[in-house]
């Protein structure tokens, strides 16, 4: 009985879930890439910088200070230089093309480029269990961190 | 735009309270109890590199320096304990290596700068590791060690301390170790999990950048075992494991078929640079 009960509450959470995303989230495979890049924000909720800001730091999250200088976040210790430095990447791209690189930097420079996609499924082999069919970032976050990378001006 | 970048770095390494850092691998020379280490030397022919450098280049003064002196190097007492072993009977015949090939200083020169090889029972490449496992089992009567276990890791760190100085050269003529190398180096090419990176992506692409606070060697493996700052005694698969984790990506077995052609491949890149064992990193 109680058994039965958390199933169906737990399948109609699920529903609900999948609903909401099915309604404003554009899945991983569905994102649309034109020459300007990503138009159409991938949840149409306006990306928050400060939480895009925390996205960028985090290890766990974009960690993109592992391969990029960033003179804003000069507190945090380490920058990488793999990439080159996001000092006014926004006065150097549009919103659409910075939100392109982040969702699948490959489309946008080449096959060959080191910097993984953070919402693509088109990633390496043999992904460990934990994070197979997963991207790097949810949809909300790269909307997040672009707000972010908006605010990188010369 | 590179003295911006470096500037960057410069000033996360000042709030560490580190010294300065270079981008590109230092102008040092490396000789260890007057037993001078060939720490870049002309890469053979097919190499992607002109010149392989050892990760002794790339690392900061105070660990090159724990390297250069066997006092303060802290793999040394793996090397003391692998001697121990060397001695101590084990297994049913009652012997230990020692019983068999005697002073290692003579018998195992020599045998750090050319593993791994070719082993025609198991028809696959051997390295040190496995070989002790083959003298254990096959000459003394006891147990394999199992991986990073049982003094396997200070073991052989001795046995290829034997070799410190001596430059790196594989066989590849031996058998079929021209097919593992062919597939290691697809292994070396292939982009694996989440993050889609090869480890050409980091130690070919990437080498001389900073990822975060690593400063990225060509990744070569003639100091394994190595001492490792950060986390103490290291073995080779063991790091191989670790590099292939952080792309998150499901880990080989030690000693599985893509590790040992992945360490007869990477062996291979660093051609002529001399056996460091037990070098000091990170
Ligand atoms: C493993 C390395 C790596 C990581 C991690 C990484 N990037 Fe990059 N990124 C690069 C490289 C390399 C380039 C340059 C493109 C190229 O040459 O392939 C680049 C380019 C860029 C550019 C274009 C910069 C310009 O001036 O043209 C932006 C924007 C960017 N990255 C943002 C990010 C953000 C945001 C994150 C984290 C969510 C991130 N990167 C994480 C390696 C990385
Ligand atoms: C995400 C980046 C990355 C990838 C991918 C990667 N490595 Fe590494 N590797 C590192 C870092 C960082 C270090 C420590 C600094 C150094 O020595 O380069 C390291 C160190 C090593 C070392 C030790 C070098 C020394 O001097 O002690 C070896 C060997 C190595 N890697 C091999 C590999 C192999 C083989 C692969 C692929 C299976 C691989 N790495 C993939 C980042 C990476």
């Amino acid at each position: 009985m109680t058994r039965r009960m958390k199933i169906t509450l737990g399948a109609i959470a699920a529903v609900a879930l999948s609903t909401a995303a099915i309604a404003s989230e554009a899945s991983p495979d569905a994102v649309e890439f034109t020459d300007d890049g990503v138009a159409v924000s991938l949840t149409g909720v306006a990306g928050d910088p400060a939480a895009g800001a925390e996205a960028f730091k985090s290890r766990k999250l974009g960690n993109c200070l592992a391969c990029h200088a960033n003179t804003d976040m000069s507190k945090e210790l380490f920058h990488g230089d793999v990439g080159p430095s996001l000092d006014g990447v926004a006065s150097r791209w549009e919103e659409p093309m910075l939100r392109a690189i982040v969702v699948n930097s490959k489309a946008v420079f080449t096959d060959e480029t080191v910097m993984p996609g953070f919402y693509s499924l088109n990633v390496g082999q043999h992904v460990a269990k934990d994070f197979v069919g997963k991207t790097i970032l949810t949809a909300q976050q790269v909307e997040d961190v672009v707000a972010y990378l908006g605010t990188l001006k010369e | 735009m590179k003295r911006l970048l470096i500037a960057g770095v410069v000033m996360a390494a000042a709030f560490a309270g580190s010294g300065p850092v270079w981008a590109d691998p230092v102008d040092d020379t490396l000789e260890i109890d007057g037993t001078p280490i060939i720490t870049r030397a002309k890469a053979p022919e097919g190499h992607p590199f002109d010149e392989v450098y050892s990760g002794w280049l790339f690392r900061e003064a105070e660990t090159r320096d724990a390297e250069r002196d066997s006092i303060e190097n802290p793999g040394m007492i793996a090397v003391e304990d692998g001697e121990v072993l060397w001695n101590k009977v084990e297994g049913t015949a009652g012997k230990s290596c020692a019983s068999c090939h005697g002073d290692a200083a003579e018998s195992m020169k020599g045998i750090g700068a050319s593993f791994p090889k070719w082993d025609a029972d198991s028809n696959k490449p051997i390295n040190v590791e496995l070989q002790i496992n083959k003298c254990r089992t096959e000459q003394m009567g006891a147990e394999p060690l199992a991986f990073n276990k049982g003094g396997q890791q200070e073991l052989t760190s001795y046995i290829k301390h034997q070799s410190l100085g001596m430059p790196v050269q594989i066989d590849l003529t031996q058998g079929d170790m021209q097919a593992w190398w062919e597939k290691g180096k697809d292994l070396y090419y292939t982009r694996t999990g989440q993050l889609n990176l090869a480890c050409a992506s980091c130690h070919e692409v990437a080498m001389g950048k900073y990822i975060r606070a690593d400063h990225l060697s060509q990744g070569q493996v003639n100091g394994f075992p190595t001492y490792r700052l950060k986390s103490g005694l290291t073995s080779l698969h063991q790091r191989f494991r670790g590099c292939i984790r952080d792309t998150r990506a499901e880990q080989p077995k030690a000693f599985s078929d893509e590790l040992m052609a992945l360490e007869t491949y990477v062996t291979w890149r660093g051609t002529g640079l001399s056996v460091e064992t037990p070098s000091v990193r990170q």
